[in-house]
Parts: C-alpha cells; sequence; structure tokens
C-alpha cells in the first residue's frame, strides 16, 4: 500500500454558491429592493398566496417575481394575471433553486425600477435549505392540510427560515387542524419565529404579512 | 435529493486541489457534516462512488463527521449539545434557545493524497 498523506483543505462544501448569494445580496441592498424568497412543500399554497400578495402591493410598490418550477411554466401564466413582470425559472431535474440562477433571470431587469422582489422556490421542503439566494427575508410555508407536524419533520428549512406561513387558514376547521399545536412545532424547531395565519381564498390575515412587508422594507 | 449536486461541488474541490499538487491521487476526502446542514450522510455516501467515477477521484473514499447541534443557552451562559434537532432547547434548564453554535456545517476538512 502506497503512503497517504493527510492535506488541510477547510472549504465549505456550497462555497460557490454563497459568494454569488452574498453578490446579489449586496446588489439588492445598492438598489433598494427588498428580496422576499418563499419555501414550501409542493401544493401547500405558495402561489396562491404569492398571487394575492403581488395584487396586493402592486398598486402602491413596484414589484416583480421569479418562479422556480421544475417543468412547467404554469406559475408563472398565474401570477402575470397579478399584471406585474414575473419571469420563470425551469430547474429541469434540479430540485431547488440556487444563487447562479437567480442571478442568470435578473440580467434584464433593472433592480433600481423595483420595490419587492420575490422568488418562489421549487416546491420541496429539503433541498433549497442548503442554498441561500441573497434574499433578506427567507419564508416558509405550510397549509393547514398538511398536518401540524410538518416543522417537525423538516425542522432544516424552519430553522433557515425568517418567518411562517400557514396557509389555508379557511380549510382549518374542515380538516381539524390543530392550530396550538401547529405553532409549538415551530416554536420547538425555530424559537420566537413570527407567524402568520392566511387565508388567500379569504384573504384573511394578507394585512398583517403586508405590514411586515413594508416595515421591512421602510427599515432594512 | 441534492446529495448528487453537493458531491459533485465537492469532487470539483478536490480536483482542483489534486491539480495544484501536480495530480496526485485523491484517496479521501473528509467532510464535517452538521446536523441542520439539510444533507443526507447517507445519500452523500451512495452518491459518492458513482460520481466519482471517471474522475481523480475513483475509488476515493469520503469520510464524514457528524458534527451534532450546539445551541448557545443564555439562561446557563452555557454552551449545550443537543441530541435531537427538532427542539431546540437547553436540555438543562429547558429555557428555548435560538442561538446555534454549531450544527449547520457542510465544510471539507482535508484530504488523503497518495
Amino acid at each position: 500500500m502506497p503512503q497517504t498523506r493527510m492535506v488541510e483543505v477547510r472549504q465549505n462544501v456550497l462555497k460557490h454558491n454563497d459568494v454569488l448569494a452574498g453578490n446579489l445580496r449586496t446588489r439588492f441592498q445598492e438598489a433598494n429592493v427588498f428580496v422576499v424568497s418563499l419555501v414550501s412543500s409542493p401544493g401547500s399554497g405558495k402561489t396562491a398566496f404569492l398571487e394575492n400578495t403581488l395584487s396586493m402591493l402592486r398598486p402602491t410598490s413596484r414589484v416583480a417575481a421569479l418562479v422556480g418550477d421544475l417543468a412547467t411554466a404554469n406559475d408563472a401564466a398565474r401570477l402575470s394575471r397579478a399584471d406585474v413582470p414575473v419571469k420563470q425559472i425551469t430547474t429541469g431535474t434540479i430540485c431547488h433553486l440556487e444563487a447562479r440562477m437567480v442571478s442568470d433571470s435578473l440580467q434584464d431587469w433593472d433592480l433600481n425600477e423595483l420595490d419587492f422582489l420575490f422568488i418562489e422556490n421549487v416546491g420541496n421542503l429539503v433541498c433549497p435549505s442548503s442554498y441561500d439566494l441573497g434574499e433578506a427575508l427567507r419564508v416558509v410555508l405550510m397549509s393547514t392540510t398538511e398536518g401540524e407536524d410538518k416543522p417537525l419533520k423538516y425542522p432544516t428549512i424552519f430553522n433557515t427560515a425568517d418567518v411562517a406561513v400557514i396557509t389555508k387558514m379557511d380549510l382549518a376547521e374542515a380538516v381539524e387542524f390543530d392550530l396550538q399545536a401547529a405553532h409549538a412545532s415551530i416554536q420547538a424547531v425555530r424559537p420566537a419565529m413570527k407567524v402568520f395565519e392566511v387565508s388567500s381564498k379569504t384573504g384573511a390575515g394578507m394585512d398583517e404579512w403586508l405590514e411586515l412587508l413594508q416595515t421591512h422594507r421602510r427599515f432594512d | 435529493m441534492h446529495e448528487l449536486s453537493i458531491v459533485m461541488s465537492m469532487i470539483d474541490m478536490a480536483t482542483e486541489e489534486s491539480k495544484k499538487r501536480g495530480g496526485v491521487k485523491v484517496d479521501a476526502l473528509h467532510l464535517r457534516l452538521g446536523a441542520l446542514s439539510g444533507v443526507v450522510k447517507d445519500a452523500l455516501l451512495f452518491s459518492w462512488q458513482i460520481a466519482c467515477q471517471g474522475t481523480p477521484l475513483e475509488n476515493s473514499r469520503l469520510v464524514i463527521e457528524e458534527v451534532p447541534v450546539v445551541v448557545h443557552c443564555p439562561k446557563c451562559n452555557a454552551d449545550k449539545t443537543l441530541d435531537s434537532i427538532n427542539n431546540l432547547f437547553c436540555p438543562t434548564c429547558k429555557a428555548r434557545t435560538n442561538e446555534i453554535v454549531q450544527g449547520k456545517e457542510m465544510e471539507v476538512t482535508a484530504l488523503e493524497i497518495i
């Protein structure tokens, strides 16, 4: 057996993504655009929530969205109904967005023309957690139809997020959703996390969410 | 499953390092992997052999050191190691804490070269 020798390296595996995300964050700050990313499992209501958010912000703010999806451009088509610039990032077989994809998609957009930029990640509660996209606020969504223990099953994504949103509150009663248990699960994996309860269908809870966005944009 | 793309990044990193040293053979790569890194050890190991084929790392080993989550408890004013990642509270005084000291690592620490 030939002799092996140990060489110290000490390098973050995702260094390349982290550097790109850092550059994006600087660009966003310089352009004074507040960037929010949305992560959740497939079908938790990210697109409906974003559609509502865009429509409500549009009268007073300049907003745009990037939407990640494996195969279709359906979400971008849906979101463009809010009459704001929307671009689809089709990832092919990749299960998450990376900083490079965000950076590539922004090439022909002038960030100075925007107040808010939303990035909807691919529906996945595992992989997106490792990739910084340069966002100022990461929002994790869970719907009442998914069960109260979702945060306990996917602690890493909840831990990397800044804010949680419980969607489909209009269905809570029908599916016997235990709101208290859901809050307890969130607090267990991310103590002191801010949580919003919304219904994209009725609009309930959306005002508080928009207030948070406006406050962040003013003070961050 | 994003472990394969993570494995590819590690292979690129090691290949570059091997080139820098005149194309030495890499026998093993050492990785520190935090419990909150979002990456699964077994999936990394599974992807490793396949992804290394046809690269300078063919037949090399991936050695993973698992790093538990350590939080700082403000009440005890001490760092505490947790045995679970879905209950972030101090194991001594039960206070909830968000101050993660360790456990998010995904870092290549060393290479074994021949």
